[in-house]
């Protein structure tokens, strides 16, 4: 195997005696679809938090591209090519779509230390704005305060302003949380669409999305991996079967 | 003021809330720019010489709230000290004159003067360097905590002026005569006037600048959501410290000027309650609004002279009026004006 993109190794946290993460390994090759699967309080989200840098974790390693990124904040992680997205999406409630976007790809494009110019007027971005926004489908409501959209709106500009961020890993925190039949077959093709051009940890309970998106799938049960595998294999896993998959219709 | 008319058009995001058109905007901004500059001229045709004096509290403490409302309106942190940077800026500017006067020097190093063009940028200088240390302790907090930390450093400085006796102690320090400009005689209360008058359409205009800048993008972005901006990749941290020392350097400059104005630098300057007054003038005039402070500062100047004219027990009424604006227009001034179709975002 090449070098791993998003390498994790021998990672741990503990709150107190529960074990969230426990000696957890993962490797992310460049373009691959990763997902992560595993019952409520398997500590997915503490997983993410950790990539992230939002929660510290007790030991381990978290290498992005051969860089070792684990002690660095959460701006800077995302700087070097780590963005996110939020099962409980953190929003701009003043700001519009459009400005979101924009602030994303100003972050990327150096300092914000200017104090003369118009920046919601620069056009350079605006029109970089433009695409990402077009890419989810949110054209129509650009302009409206995101305190305004709807739970579906704000998932797709959560991933359109992660992808303006230009990221090399995207970790997808539930991209289909909450969101209608409709709106999920949406969220799937796009994601679909975006297979191969970005390296993606996607952590999901919907079984379907997953096993059509994913090249790989890791399970994740009480902070530990179980299994790792392609969909076939995590289908035909026993383990798996009891620990998660056989309590619901796969 | 020749700007500020174009600022009204010009700082309009494209999405605002409807108000009044740009061109009544910009006659409303060209008409209140004239009254302001014909003002001395006005009062002293209507007989009333002191509204001078009055208007230009207003535009002082207008610089003041104008700066506090950068970090409070804008960057939305809470600064319960801001009378800290509004009383060193006063102080610095009676201290130089103190010393120009007793021809000694500063800690027998600075000697003192009471040239303008070096104690208003002095005065500002100091005042920023100072928002720059608080800053950086109280920054590293947030809500509640934030509050309490700004509003102790300003009552530690209020304590450190109170004993500072060479300074005048709680006496304060007086000023025989105003600073002095080169070729300007800003004496009289004329030229004062018009001296604060520029320097508050300068802050106004730096404010707008900054509001529509990058710089102003990032800031408004971490009052609505921090954790979304770090995931953006900005380090929150040095942009609201930025904000500090600006909004800190805009409180030193309007304590400069106040200092001149009154010839007489006190402790309560920095007293917690000439804070809890900057605050209310952003809060009455409208928070995060960028002429609200100045609508803000006037209210409560005027009022504060009307009532004080009528009763001694002028705190209530002015309290009731206060309560009854923030209660009822839901983002203070800025927004009554706007709800009457003539403000502006």
């Amino acid at each position: 195997m090449t070098q791993a993109l998003l390498d994790v190794r021998g990672l741990n946290k503990r709150f107190g005696g529960l074990i969230a993460t426990d000696d957890l390994s993962l490797a992310l090759p460049e373009g691959e679809l990763h997902a992560l699967i595993g019952p409520n309080g398997a500590g997915k989200t503490t997983l993410v938090n950790q990539l992230v840098g939002a929660l510290e974790h007790d030991s381990g390693s978290i290498m992005l591209a051969g860089a070792e990124i684990g002690h660095l904040p959460v701006w800077s992680r995302v700087l070097r090519g780590l963005a996110r997205t939020f099962q409980i999406t953190e929003t701009l409630p003043e700001y519009t779509s459009r400005d979101t976007v924009m602030l994303a790809i100003q972050a990327r494009s150096g300092h914000s230390f200017r104090f003369v110019g118009h920046a919601r007027g620069d056009r350079a971005i605006r029109d970089e704005a433009a695409i990402y926004i077009e890419q989810v489908g949110l054209t129509q409501r650009a302009d409206v305060p995101v305190g305004e959209l709807a739970h579906g709106e704000r998932k797709q500009l959560d991933l359109a302003a992660a992808l303006a961020c230009k990221p090399r890993v995207l970790l997808l925190d539930e991209p289909m949380a909450g969101l209608g039949t409709v709106e999920s077959q949406q969220m799937v093709s796009l994601l679909a669409s975006l297979k191969g051009h970005v390296t993606m940890l996607i952590v999901e309970h919907d079984m379907e999305a997953v096993f059509t998106l994913a090249d790989r799938i890791s399970v994740l049960v009480y902070g530990r991996l179980i299994a790792q595998g392609n969909v076939d294999d995590i289908k035909a896993n026993e383990e798996v079967r009891t620990a998660y998959l056989g309590e619901g219709d796969v | 003021m020749t700007e500020q008319p174009v600022d009204f058009a010009a700082t309009k995001p494209v999405n605002s809330p409807t108000g009044a058109s740009a061109p009544v905007k910009v006659t409303l901004g060209l008409v209140v720019a004239a009254l302001l500059v014909a003002l001395p001229y006005l009062a002293r045709g209507l007989g009333h010489d002191s509204f001078v004096g009055l208007v230009t509290q207003v535009l002082i403490y207008g610089i003041a709230a104008l700066s506090l409302n950068l970090i409070l309106g804008y960057g939305g942190m809470i600064s319960f000290g801001h009378g800290a940077f509004f009383g060193v800026g006063a102080y610095v500017v009676a201290i130089l004159y103190f010393h120009h006067a007793d021809d000694s020097a500063f800690l027998d190093l600075v000697p003192g003067t009471d040239n303008l063009l070096i104690t208003l940028p002095a005065a500002m200088l100091v005042a920023g360097i100072l928002a720059a240390v608080i800053g950086a302790f109280s920054l590293r907090t947030g809500g509640v905590q934030f509050i309490m930390i700004t509003l102790a450093f300003a009552q530690m400085l209020y304590f450190l002026f109170v004993s500072l006796k060479t300074y005048g102690g709680d006496d304060g320090l007086m000023m025989r005569r105003r600073d002095v400009l080169p070729f300007v005689d800003i004496w009289g209360d004329q030229t004062f006037y018009y001296l604060c008058l520029v320097a508050a359409a300068f802050w106004l205009g730096l404010t707008a600048l900054i509001v529509r800048s990058r710089f102003g993008f990032v800031l408004s972005g971490l009052r609505q959501n921090e954790k979304r901006l770090a995931a953006f990749g900005f380090s929150p941290y040095p942009y609201k410290l930025a904000a500090f020392v600006i909004a800190g350097m805009g409180a030193g400059l309007a304590g400069a000027l106040m200092v001149n104005y009154l010839r007489f630098a006190s402790p309560d300057m920095l007293h917690w309650t000439k804070s809890g007054e900057l605050m209310m003038m952003v809060i009455l005039g409208g928070t995060g609004t960028l002429f609200g402070p100045l609508l803000g500062a006037a209210a409560i100047v005027l009022l504060e002279a009307v009532l004080t004219a009528q009763t001694e027990h002028w705190q209530l009424p002015l309290g009731i009026i206060l309560l009854a604006v923030v209660l009822f227009s839901r983002g203070g001034l800025a927004a009554l004006f706007r709800q009457l179709g003539l403000g502006r975002p």
